[in-house]
């Protein structure tokens, strides 16, 4: 049928679901959902790791495959650095960006490393804001006891109480920086209320949160002149005798050279996993998204956590064709966007966590309520036009001009027209097991933002990440800056390569694939 | 089967499949219609490494020019967000060597005079509009240069909210502005010296250092695993 026949439910019913209130689920239907259609239970996509520091763990087999891979260096690799500097930083997203700035601030010397251009990342792409607790109302405390519970009581508590706490000064930093968060009448800070939160906590730039912070950042790091290794991916971190992180090796992407780094700390902000396409999923990621981080700690002897557990965006695009994958920011949620199945049913509340309203999806489509594009793909109804229904004219315009937009250029009108969406493969909810200073097991190995693990328990809150990658970026940098003066720079060998080849061979050998992986195969052999 | 279904979108592309013929970078190709300029460099068999980031239309990474079949209008788009059709040429834009000013945005004295020694190309700007029609996100780049020109720092923050930095408007700028990298001055400006302090902020991170929350955090930290949830469920 006709797209607009098919959404012909949504604007009929529209008046009568307004009336209406969707009451969350009690916390036993909560957990019978999510067991039942998250794809995080889905037991066949999973199996453990045959070694390693998570040796017997079960995690996806995409990943499971990667952390099992080989290195592409050789034991016999030429190690005379090419570059020394203190810190070094890999990864050219938010959480790299802040540990450069704020190492670099502390005076150190810092080269930022990065495999695509300095910025290119998931950051660039949040659009539903930040968590601060800003608001008279709300409180750290308050912002602990949600995230907790979005975790399912997984989170660490100390790297959560740290995020809350350290979180106004954040927002401080930003605005010092020119960040332009939307603003209140009275020049305070204008709060959003988001999936999961008890309180209004969300500070935004209109739908544009990630790329404001981004843009700054960036023009921060050129302006600090710190130096960059653009389009350089890590294949390989370094250790001295006592297993001590002491610098990396990367794969120049344009001459195919590998470039050795020596430095006293290695800070990794590698980010995400979306472009594994885990359980066969479209991903909301940036195009480097591939767990990069997570292979080279696992190598180096890290130890990682909740690796069994990520985040699929409730609000995918399933059509057209061209946005599979794309988000349809969970800000049209907050401001009370329905989801409406094929029979123009509501069918779950909209503002429960990410998790939750994901399996409901999911159960709507495979129970036959979902409606089918030709291209074989399924979906529900997120009833934007609602917004200017509920709150006038131009809402939609208005307050979401990059999903406008994105849609326009393919001939939909998101503030006439519902849109078709999806669950979509969105967010590492673990990591690298990290304290609260961002290092890990290893010493002098940072990681910070999204390939770290343990903040956020077993489900991001959303608004969430943008502050982890302000507050362990930060962290990271600082402590990586305060041990320059009192340390040498420690030996660079590949023992741990060595170490993790024997373990290897122990356990019937390594999977066969090189990891990591750098950039997803999209490109057609035949 | 799937047309008796009555819940299935029709979808031209999956209705009538068909090929096109389009030019990448001066080369012939033949590509499924519809499908997007990034995956179309896939498909033919090339390589990305340059000219895709976020694929998502936010980080500017996979400025293109294209031109479509017998129009000589030479258009820009972003890669990742654009639908091939037949007779399509198009080609990644390299970086453009554009001159960024460094400055440092805390210690600016006057922001507003400080554009001109920053971009002093700025107030050149010669009204040919080519800079506005290169815009993917739709941006009135001309009337924002003008604007950061005269002062109006609120105004061009407000209509760079949507820039991605792609650069589009650069190489087409006669005068050699680079209005991309001006309007980002000035919205960090606007942002670090024109905006209103937000005092409910301060308040809050005095509160967090002089331990207001000390007690309730003592209070929580103590509970176990059961208790804690119990709180947790109370909190709606």
């Amino acid at each position: 049928m006709d797209i607009h026949a098919l959404q012909q439910i949504v604007h009929k019913t529209r008046d009568a679901r307004r009336k209406e209130t969707f009451p969350k689920f009690s916390p036993a239907d909560r957990d019978q959902l999510i067991h039942k259609y998250h794809p995080d239970y889905r037991e066949s996509a999973y199996r453990p790791i045959r070694f390693g520091p998570n040796a017997d763990e079960k995690t996806v087999v995409e990943l499971a495959t990667l952390l099992e891979g080989d290195s592409p260096i050789t034991d016999d690799v030429d190690l005379t650095p090419h570059y020394t500097t203190d810190v070094l930083v890999v990864g050219g997203g938010g959480a790299g960006c802040a540990a450069a700035l704020r190492a670099h601030g502390a005076g150190a010397k810092v080269i930022l490393a990065t495999k695509l251009r300095l910025g290119d990342s998931n950051s660039v792409m949040a659009q539903g804001g930040m968590q601060i607790s800003v608001a008279p109302e709300d409180s750290p405390v308050t912002h602990f006891i949600d995230t907790l519970k979005g975790g399912h009581m997984q989170n660490d508590h100390d790297l959560l109480k740290v995020m809350v706490e350290e979180g106004p000064s954040i927002a401080k930093w930003l605005i010092e920086l020119g960040v332009l968060f939307d603003r209140q009448a009275d020049g305070n800070l204008h709060v959003k209320k988001g999936g999961g939160s008890s309180k209004p906590r969300l500070l935004t730039c209109s739908d544009y949160t990630g790329l404001e912070i981004m843009r700054v950042l960036k023009d921060e790091v050129l302006n600090q002149k710190i130096q960059l290794l653009e389009f350089c991916a890590a294949v390989e971190l370094l250790s001295d005798d006592n297993g001590h992180c002491t610098g990396a090796i990367f794969k120049d992407l344009d001459n195919h050279r590998f470039v050795v780094v020596a430095a006293k700390s290695v800070i990794l902000a590698t980010g995400g996993i979306g472009r594994l396409h885990i359980q066969g999923f479209p991903t909301s990621n940036h195009y480097g998204a591939t767990g990069d981080g997570l292979c080279l700690s696992y190598r180096m002897g890290a130890k990682l956590t909740h690796i069994d557990t990520f985040q699929y965006h409730p609000s995918g695009a399933v059509y057209p064709e061209q946005l599979i994958g794309a988000l349809v920011t969970e800000g049209i949620r907050s401001e009370g966007g329905h989801l409406v199945n094929a029979k123009g049913e509501r069918f779950v509340n909209e503002l429960d966590t990410r998790d939750v309203v994901s399996s409901s999806i999911i159960r709507e489509c495979e129970e036959g309520r979902g409606i089918r594009t030709m291209s074989g793909r399924v979906g529900v109804w997120l009833d934007i036009p609602l917004l200017d229904a509920e709150h006038g004219p131009g809402t939609v315009e208005k307050h979401f001009p990059a999903m406008k937009l994105q849609f326009e250029r393919f001939g939909i009108d998101i503030s006439k027209d519902p849109v078709l969406i999806y669950p979509t493969l969105h967010y590492q909810n673990g990591g690298v097991k990290i304290d609260t200073n961002s290092e890990t097991n290893v010493m002098n190995l940072f990681v910070a933002g999204e390939a770290s693990g343990g903040l956020h328990g077993r489900n991001r809150l959303m608004g969430n990440s943008l502050l982890d990658l302000m507050v362990y970026g930060k962290r990271s940098g600082l402590t990586a800056a305060s041990r320059v003066g009192s340390m040498d720079q420690g030996k660079l060998t590949v023992q741990h390569l060595q170490r993790f080849r024997a373990e290897a061979k122990k356990h019937g050998n390594l999977s066969g694939v090189t990891s990591p992986m750098i950039l997803p195969a999209y490109t057609r052999k035949e | 089967m799937a047309q008796e279904d009555t819940n299935v979108i029709d979808q031209l592309e999956v209705l009538k499949p068909r090929m096109v013929s389009v030019e990448i970078s001066g080369k012939k190709y033949e590509v499924p219609e519809g499908i997007t300029v990034i995956k179309a460099l896939w498909y033919t068999g090339q390589e990305v490494v340059r000219g895709a980031g976020c694929l998502g239309g936010f980080c500017g990474a996979c400025a293109t020019y294209y031109r479509t079949k017998d129009d000589p209008k030479v258009r820009t788009c972003l890669a990742c967000q654009t639908a091939v059709q037949d007779g399509m040429s198009f080609t990644i834009m390299p970086p453009f060597p554009a001159r960024k000013a460094l400055y440092d945005i805390q210690t600016l004295k006057d922001p507003k005079q400080d554009l001109f020694n920053l971009y002093p190309e700025a107030p050149l700007c010669r009204n040919c509009n080519a800079c506005t029609e290169a815009c993917p996100q739709k941006i009135d780049v001309r009337e924002g240069v003008w604007k950061a020109v005269f002062g109006d720092f609120k105004s061009v923050s407000e209509m760079f909210m949507d820039c991605v930095m792609c650069g589009m408007c650069v190489p087409v700028c006669i005068a050699d502005i680079a209005p991309n990298l001006v309007a980002l001055y000035v919205s960090r400006a606007q942002g670090a010296h024109f905006t209103e302090k937000p005092l409910g902020l301060y308040t809050r991170i005095k509160e967090i250092q002089d331990g207001r929350f000390d007690d309730e955090w003592k209070k929580i930290l103590k509970m176990n695993e059961k208790e804690l949830a119990d709180h947790c469920a109370a909190v709606k």
